[in-house]
């Protein structure tokens, strides 16, 4: 069988060429391997070869990324690799960056499997996690001797055309791809184990890690609720009758703002909506409100309500929705929010 | 979206059936609501009592956010 066809990726500093001093050199191209691409060539043997190298400054590749690329691009092309590897750019910002740019457009453009390596909060992990696999790394070059083996495995596997396992097993980053499987357990076998674990105090994975979130201070307290005006925002889904915004039934893109009186039914599709459709009431408490409103209890009442649905939507939807909305909030001079949640 | 409200500065209270998401997810002001296609209702009462029901939860809400808190807080309805 023929050798693997390799073509590496470097920047200035690891081929030696120096510093941030040197960080504006031209993409150049050697037919030799230099640098990491050493310790690669020791871990692929028998089975791949380095073919040339691709040496450009950080700088100017992020500072020139259209013409840089395209000089690449010729450059990769004409050594007719069967694979592209880039890195480990660890945790260096624009070797990450510029990495994952012309690892995409290696894959892209050339057709051509590519494989790079960084740490974690490196930016070009969040930019090309789901274009490219992204082997991690620790935030240092000292970690090069752990980053080259998983590297140079998934590079093989790429190269071969193989079946690529999960981040887990193959030590890259979560490219937010859902592959079906067959497990050797059923899922009930698996989360029984993975109880059985947790109660012993053992360790156990989860299938599903959630993501994390963050905190945020909480708001002042109301000093006088007499005063005060109160805002209604629900994720229950409630709409006008009919939903005139089509405010999806799970997943929404979108939010929808109306007048408290005009609320007429649930948009969500995550519970029964026989009650929420017989009276809003129940899950927005609007008719509660309005008699604290008219006793004196509070100030009085915004009168608008922003509603979503709040099932499988995204942390990064509902941040975008609320990050809208508060502004008007805002400026509405609202004091305090009561959200309402099914 | 709680939390994107309150990085405002306006105090947010949760209403919200399950707790522990709110808490997972960082709500601050926190009422636990009755059942999750009816958090502010129950169909086995009559209209009047789920009336008083409601505003019993809304009340504790409206305490909630007159309440200074510094860490998350759950606020059962009395």
């Amino acid at each position: 069988m023929n050798k693997i066809k390799v073509v590496h990726y470097i920047n200035q500093f690891f081929a030696g060429i120096g510093g941030e001093e040197k960080a504006d050199i031209k993409p150049e191209f050697r037919n030799e391997v230099v640098g990491p691409g050493l310790a690669l060539m020791q871990q692929f043997g028998e089975e791949a070869e380095i073919v040339g190298t691709v040496i450009c400054g950080d700088s100017y590749l992020n500072e020139n990324v259209e013409e840089a690329t395209k000089v690449i691009l010729e450059m990769v092309k004409a050594a007719k690799p069967d694979l592209f590897v880039a890195g480990p750019a660890f945790n260096a910002g624009r070797y990450g960056v510029a990495c994952g740019t012309i690892g995409k457009a290696v894959k892209e453009q050339l057709g051509i499997p590519v494989v790079t390596a960084m740490y974690v909060e490196n930016p070009g992990v969040d930019m090309y996690r789901k274009d490219l696999n992204i082997v991690s790394t620790t935030n240092s070059a000292a970690g090069m001797r752990k980053a080259i083996k998983p590297l140079a495995a998934l590079a093989l596997k790429l190269g071969r055309n193989e079946v690529i396992g999960s981040p887990a097993e193959e030590g890259y980053h979560v490219r937010g791809i859902r592959q079906n499987y067959f497990a050797e357990k059923i899922g009930a076998e698996r989360a029984v184990d993975m109880l059985v674990n947790k109660l012993k105090g053992e360790a156990f994975e989860t299938e599903y890690p959630m993501p994390t979130f963050d905190h945020v201070e909480p708001g002042k307290a109301i000093k006088d609720l007499s005063k005060a005006k109160i805002a209604l925002v629900t994720s229950g889904g409630m709409v006008p009758s009919g939903n005139p915004d089509r405010i999806e039934a799970s997943s929404a893109q979108k939010y929808g703002k109306y007048e408290l009186d005009n609320m007429g039914e649930t948009a969500h599709g995550g519970f029964d909506p026989t009650y929420a459709n017989d009276n809003p009431n129940v899950v927005v408490p609007t008719d509660a409100l309005r008699q604290f409103e008219a006793e004196g209890v509070i100030g009085s009442i915004h009168p608008y309500y922003y509603s979503t649905t709040g099932n499988g939507t995204s942390v990064k939807n509902s941040k975008a929705f609320a990050a809208e909305f508060t502004k008007e909030l805002v400026a509405a001079g609202v004091d305090g929010v009561i959200l309402t949640s099914t | 979206m709680v939390k994107e409200i309150e990085r405002s500065g306006i105090p947010v209270v949760h209403l919200c059936t399950v707790v522990p998401i709110s808490l997972t997810v960082g709500a601050n002001r926190i009422v636990p609501a009755i059942a999750i296609p009816h958090p502010f209702g129950d169909p086995a009462l009559c209209a009047e009592d789920q009336l008083k029901l409601r505003k019993d939860i809304v009340k504790t809400a409206l305490e909630a956010l007159t309440t200074e808190v510094t860490d998350q807080t759950v606020f059962d309805v009395k």
